[in-house]
Formats: structure tokens, sequence, C-alpha cells
């Protein structure tokens, strides 16, 4: 930049420290860069996540006034209940991932920027990925007090489930979102495309939380959590190698 | 790069012949195979269930195949036939989705039944949904292109989870009894019906990508026309 | 090749900031930049002009790294453009559109300070203050950028493309819009870029903003240039006219 070949070094008016040369951000440093710009955002108007939120909660109280209690059992009902609304409200979040990036063409400064295209999607799932969680936190809880089962007995295996639930949504949501922004029918195919991909996430989610729940073995958790790691794994490689195939290069 | 200067026609001898294979190997189902002896005259729908299924599983290969060399060589004519198999395949899949259920009704008293390979073959259903709204909700043809390639490998790398999971789901929870539709004791006849049939069907797989490539490739002709006449705009 | 502004003693030569070979880009059967060669050198603005559709914004887009040229050679600031993933030849330009590039729940400073973040100047902060100072818009800071007029946004939106002291920036029709204090901050904005050694590219449909600060014009047209000439050779009212003539000879 003040590379005196190409133009006087003492005309660009910078102090001696300035001319320091830059160093570039490599992928963790822009990654998370990217995702703290969109956490900000978030953070400043606040609306997605509480939206998710509130929807979450509506969700689970009409699912309760759908219910016939002497039919079945609130222990056999909330995990599905649970992982289904997960799937719902993070669909919200995902939604509005890459529409920031829309608005005044903030996506182009965005692909100007000195940084691998591969720490775009991962700043943006890493923040999808704490925006999911952040409404697991406060809707778990509600799940367990609404429909009045002991999740709290299972919270740690609860928080791992969590984890890696939101984590498979996250990658195929996140690139999915990076697509449909760029569709006319934006709204309607991002749920489209991606449900068919948390099927085998939610399953495996309230399999595990109603097997634990009922006190089963751990043991015969684990064939369904195996399903979910080699999903995170399989879709989180697959999508960020995905990502640059998106974008017209 | 030379063109033909005829107007092909739109049915064409690959649809003719297909079309003639298929009649022949419904004739052949109706009047020439043995009814089996439990299931009586409704397993014949199998004749037409089983080789739709092979079938939309094969169009769904053909498009994670045609996926990746779309997206490694930037072939366009890749993308074109991913289109016409993936219409193709949701049409077979879809047959597969109808003809299970009116088999399925005489024999295990249910029109659905969480079945294994039906499941499967539904989200097969909704991927190729997926597939063409997606390629309809977007104008430009490298876009478009791009965008369906990577849905294209993605819901090839979800089909095993699917398989899994429904697997588990299912040895895990008892379902309805389902009488063995299976082939280990086909006599002769029925299992010649029943290639004679595939083979039919993938006459009438291989008809109709052909006919829908060539009007995919059509209407891009035509585009470059109209932008050339533009001036290249 | 520009000694523009000299030191001191010797008159130093400088390399050009973008050598520009053959630069193709298609999409599919359309070729939207077709076999341009350009060399511009620090301190001089390139207007270049031309009828929609012409390649100008899809050029740009190819120097600013945002499109892979399908065919030609490109170095900006002595790097090949796709070296490093295009990183290098990135880090050394700025873009500027009409679309401001924002984001409007944050305030010019968060823009203005991610932007230096992303193009790793180690005091970003700092530098990011300097560039508002710069476009007279310090006083805004943190005010939340929905709340700033079109052009007090354009402004930001111009410190955040010169934070990091580009070599070659690059604007695309950034006067739209702008009103008439608007569009004179912006021409003093950039005049002030060249006078530092940047090197300008400028396209706009408004020829006497665009030789205003020219040093050098082209009319681009079915993606290649038929005109390019010095601005010390170019006389207004006869360019107006030849320039009319090609924009109506395309309906």
């Amino acid at each position: 930049m003040s590379d005196p070949t190409f133009r006087d070094t003492t005309l660009t008016g910078a102090t001696p420290r300035e001319s320091e040369s830059p160093v570039l951000p490599g992928l963790l440093a822009a990654t998370w860069l990217i995702a703290s710009k969109d956490l900000a955002i978030e953070f400043r108007t606040r609306t997605a996540f509480f939206s998710a939120l509130v929807f979450a909660l509506l969700g689970l109280t009409i699912f309760f006034f759908a219910w016939d209690p002497t039919a079945v059992a609130a222990i056999d009902l909330a995990p599905g209940v649970l992982w289904v609304i997960f799937t719902f409200s993070g669909l919200l979040g995902l939604q509005r991932s890459f529409g920031v990036e829309q608005a005044d063409r903030a996506m182009d400064a965005l692909l100007a920027a000195p940084v691998e295209r591969e720490a775009i999607y991962l700043g943006k799932a890493v923040a999808n990925f704490l925006f999911v969680v952040g409404v697991q936190v406060i809707a778990i809880p509600a799940v367990a007090l609404f429909y009045n089962v002991p999740l709290g007995s299972i919270w740690l295996s609860l928080t791992g489930i969590a984890v890696l639930a939101a984590l498979g949504i996250v990658a195929v949501g996140t690139l999915f979102s990076a697509m449909a922004v760029n569709t006319r029918l934006a709204e309607l195919l991002l749920p489209m495309l991606s449900l068919p991909f948390f099927v085998p996430v939610v399953m495996a989610a309230a399999q595990t939380t109603s097997r634990l729940l009922a006190g089963r073995p751990e043991a015969e958790a684990w064939p369904w959590l195996r399903i979910l790691l080699g999903f995170d794994l399989v879709f989180v490689l697959a999508c960020a190698i995905a990502f640059p195939y998106t974008l017209d290069e | 790069m030379t063109t033909e200067r005829r107007r092909a026609p739109l049915v064409d001898m690959w649809i003719i012949i297909a079309a003639i294979a298929v009649i022949a190997a419904y004739v052949r189902v109706i009047w020439f195979t043995p009814a089996e002896a439990t299931q009586g005259l409704a397993q014949k729908i199998y004749y037409l269930h089983l080789p739709a299924a092979l079938n939309a599983y094969l169009a769904f290969g053909v498009v994670f195949v045609t996926s990746i060399v779309y997206l490694w060589l930037h072939e366009e004519r890749a993308d074109r036939v991913a289109e016409a198999s993936a219409e193709v395949g949701l049409l077979f899949t879809t047959v597969v989705l109808t003809t299970g259920p009116i088999w399925g009704k005489p024999i295990w008293g249910t029109w659905w039944t969480w079945d294994a390979r039906l499941t499967l073959t539904l989200f097969l259903w909704f991927i190729y949904a997926g597939y063409i709204v997606l390629r309809g909700a977007i104008v430009e043809p490298s876009l478009r292109a791009r965008y369906s390639a990577v849905l294209g490998i993605l819901g090839a790398l979800l089909i095993p989870f699917i398989h899994m999971s429904v697997y588990l789901f299912r040895t895990l929870h008892p379902m309805p009894i389902v009488l063995k539709p299976d082939r280990p004791s086909l006599p002769p006849e029925m299992l010649h019906t029943l290639m004679f049939s595939f083979a039919a069907f993938v006459l009438v797989y291989l008809a109709l990508v052909r006919a829908r490539y060539r009007l995919s490739a059509e209407r891009a002709r035509v585009a470059e026309l109209e932008a050339s006449l533009e001036g290249g705009r | 090749m520009s000694a523009a502004l000299q030191p001191k003693s010797q008159p130093q030569v400088h390399r050009p900031v973008v050598e520009a070979e053959g630069l193709v880009r298609t999409f599919g059967a359309r070729r939207a930049v077709d076999g341009v060669s350009l060399s511009l050198g620090g301190g001089e603005c390139l207007a270049l002009f031309g009828p929609n559709g012409a390649g100008k914004t899809t050029l740009l887009r190819l120097l600013a790294g945002l499109l892979a040229p399908s065919a030609g050679t490109c170095l900006v600031g002595g790097v090949a453009l796709r070296a490093d993933g295009g990183r290098a030849a990135r880090s050394r330009v700025g873009l500027i559109s009409h679309a401001s590039m924002l984001y409007a729940a944050l305030s010019a400073r968060e823009n203005v300070e991610f932007a230096a973040r992303m193009y790793g100047l180690r005091h970003p902060a700092d530098a990011a203050m300097r560039a508002l100072k710069t476009m007279r818009v310090a006083d805004r800071a943190d005010a939340p950028v929905r709340s700033l007029s079109r052009g007090l946004q354009q402004r930001v939106s111009i410190a955040r493309a010169i934070v990091h002291d580009p070599l070659l920036l690059l604007c695309d029709e950034p006067y739209t819009g702008l009103d008439e204090v608007g569009s004179a901050a912006l021409t003093e904005a950039l005049g002030e870029r060249r006078a530092h050694g940047a090197a300008l590219m400028l396209v706009t449909h408004n020829l006497s903003e665009g030789l205003a600060l020219a040093t050098h014009a082209a009319i681009m047209r079915r993606g290649r240039f038929v005109r390019y000439e010095e601005r010390g050779a170019v006389d207004g009212p006869s360019y107006a006219s030849a320039y009319r003539e090609l924009v109506t000879a395309d309906v």
C-alpha cells in the first residue's frame, strides 16, 4: 500500500506507524470478525432474536392446548415438541442471516475484502449458532415449565444434544440462507430446502431426549447420537466447501 | 457448432419406442403374467411400483453426478441433463408414492405405512421438489445452475442419513406387520415381467430426459439469439 | 506511468497501479467484457463512460475481485489478480458504488472500523476515525447509519472504502442520488485520493463530473473500449456529441 514503487509514501499523509504493512486476517480471525459484526447488528436491533423467542414460546403454548393429556403423557410429548419448535424458531434466525448483507449490497464489501470466502460462511454460521443456542437457553426451561417435565435431571446431556443439533441445522441453514436470499422466493425456499435436512437432526435429538428422560440406559441413545455426530461432521464440511461455489467467480 | 436445420419433432423415435415398450410391458403384466397367490390382482401394481422406484433413484444418481460435473467443468450441458433428470425423477417418484398406497391398502390394511423404502422415497420427493422450486426461483442461468448443483450434491449426501435414521427408528418402533413384498421367491415368469417392465421404464426415462434436455437446449439457444439481436447485451 | 508528484530531486517513475491485458468475462454465451487492456498509474483517474450494458460495472467488479476473469491477465499493485486466492490484490483495492454497502444498524464508526479490521490494519480504530475525519463525517460517527442522509451515508461509504489507503479506487456511479453538496464533497474526496497517489477508475453517466476528475477518458461499448484518450486531448462539447452518437447507435 505504501509501496514506493507505485507512489510516493510521504504523500499518503500517513504517520510512520501506520506505514507498518497490514496483516490480513486469517481464516479464524476473519470468521470471528464477521461473526461479531453479525452479533453486534443483532444486538443493536434485537428484533430477530426476540421474534424467534416469542415464536418458540407461542409454539409451545399452542402445542400444549392442542394436546390431550389423558391420551399422551407429558414426558412422551415434550421431547418432540421441544425439537420441532427448535427447528422452526431456528429457521427464523437463519432467514435474516444473509438478509442483512443484501440491504445496501453490503455483501459486495465482504467479497471485496481480502478475506477467504469460507470465512464469510463460517462467520455467519457461528453467529447463527449462537443465535439458535441463545433461543434454546430460554426455550428448554420453558418446555420444562409448561409441560412439567424434569428436564433438569438430564441438563448436561440435553446441553450436549442442543449444541450438536444447533450445529447441524446451522451448517445447512446458513448455506441455504446464502442461496435463498438471491432468489425470488427467499422466505419460502429456505424452509423448503432446509427442512428435509433437518429431519435426521430432529429425529436424533428427540429420540435421544425421550430415551434419557424415560431413564433408559445411555447406551440406547448412542446410535442416535452417532447419527447426529456424523451428520454434523459431514455437513459442516460439505457446506463450508460448497459455499464458495455459490458465489459468482 | 453444427446445428441441425430441420425442426426435430417433439415426439421422436425415442418416445415412440418407449411408449411401445411400456404398452408391451403392461400387456404382459395384465394378461400374460400369473397373479400372485396371496396378494392377488393388486400385486400387479408392483410391476409399476418397483421399476418406477429404481428409476427414481437412477434419476437421482444422474442428478448427483451431473451436479459434480457442472461444478467441476462448468459445462452447461451437464446442468441441462440434471434439470431434465430431476423433473423426470420427480415424476417417477410421484408414481412410486401413489402406487405404493394403492398396492399397500389391500395388503397392509392401511393407505400409508412408514415403510423404510417408501419413507426414503418420500424424502427423495421432497429433495426433487425443492430442486425444481429452486430452479424456478432463479432467472439467471449460471446462478441457477450453480445453486442447483450444490443442492443436488447435498441432497445425495442426505440420503444415507435419512436411510440410517428411518432404519433405526423402525427397528426400535414396531410398525404394522408388512407381508414380505420382496422378491425372494419370484417364479421365473414374474421375474421376467419385472425385468421387462424395468427395461421399459428405463427407456421411458431416457426418452423423457432426452426430450426435456432438447427443450432446455432450444430455450437456451433462443435466449442466445435474442441476446445477440440486442447487440450482445 | 505517472511521475505524478515528485517529492524531492529525483523524478521517480512509478510502476502502473493497474496493468490489465486482454481481460475477458463471459456469462454463458454473452461476452460482457471482451478484451480490455489498460494501464493506469498512481495519481491518474480514468473516467469510464458508456451505455447501459456496455460492461463497465462488470469490468469494475473484475478489478475489485468480485468476479474472476474468463481470460486475460491483470496486475494490481504488482500482484496478479488471482494470486493467493485473490486476497493480495483485493487488499490494494477500494470499492465505491451507488449502494452504500454499509450496515444500517451500526454506526459510521463501527462500519468503518469493521472494514479497517477486515483489511488487517494495525490500528483500526485510529484509521477509522482518520478516514471519517477526511470525509468530514466524524461528528456523526456514532449515530446509526440509517439515521444519516443519503449524502452523508455516501461519505461514510467512501470512508469505508479508503480506510486502508488503497492503491486503486474503483467508483461505480458514485454520484447517483447525490445532491449538489454531496456531489461536490465526493469530487473533493476523490480528487484528494488522486492527489495522494491512488489510481482511480470512475464509472459515471455524468460526463462533466467524470471529466472534471479525469486524467484519461474512455468510452466502453459491448465490452470493449471504443475510445481511449488522455484528458488533455478531449474537448468537452465534441466529446459529448461523440458520446451521444455512440450511445444512441446501440438503440
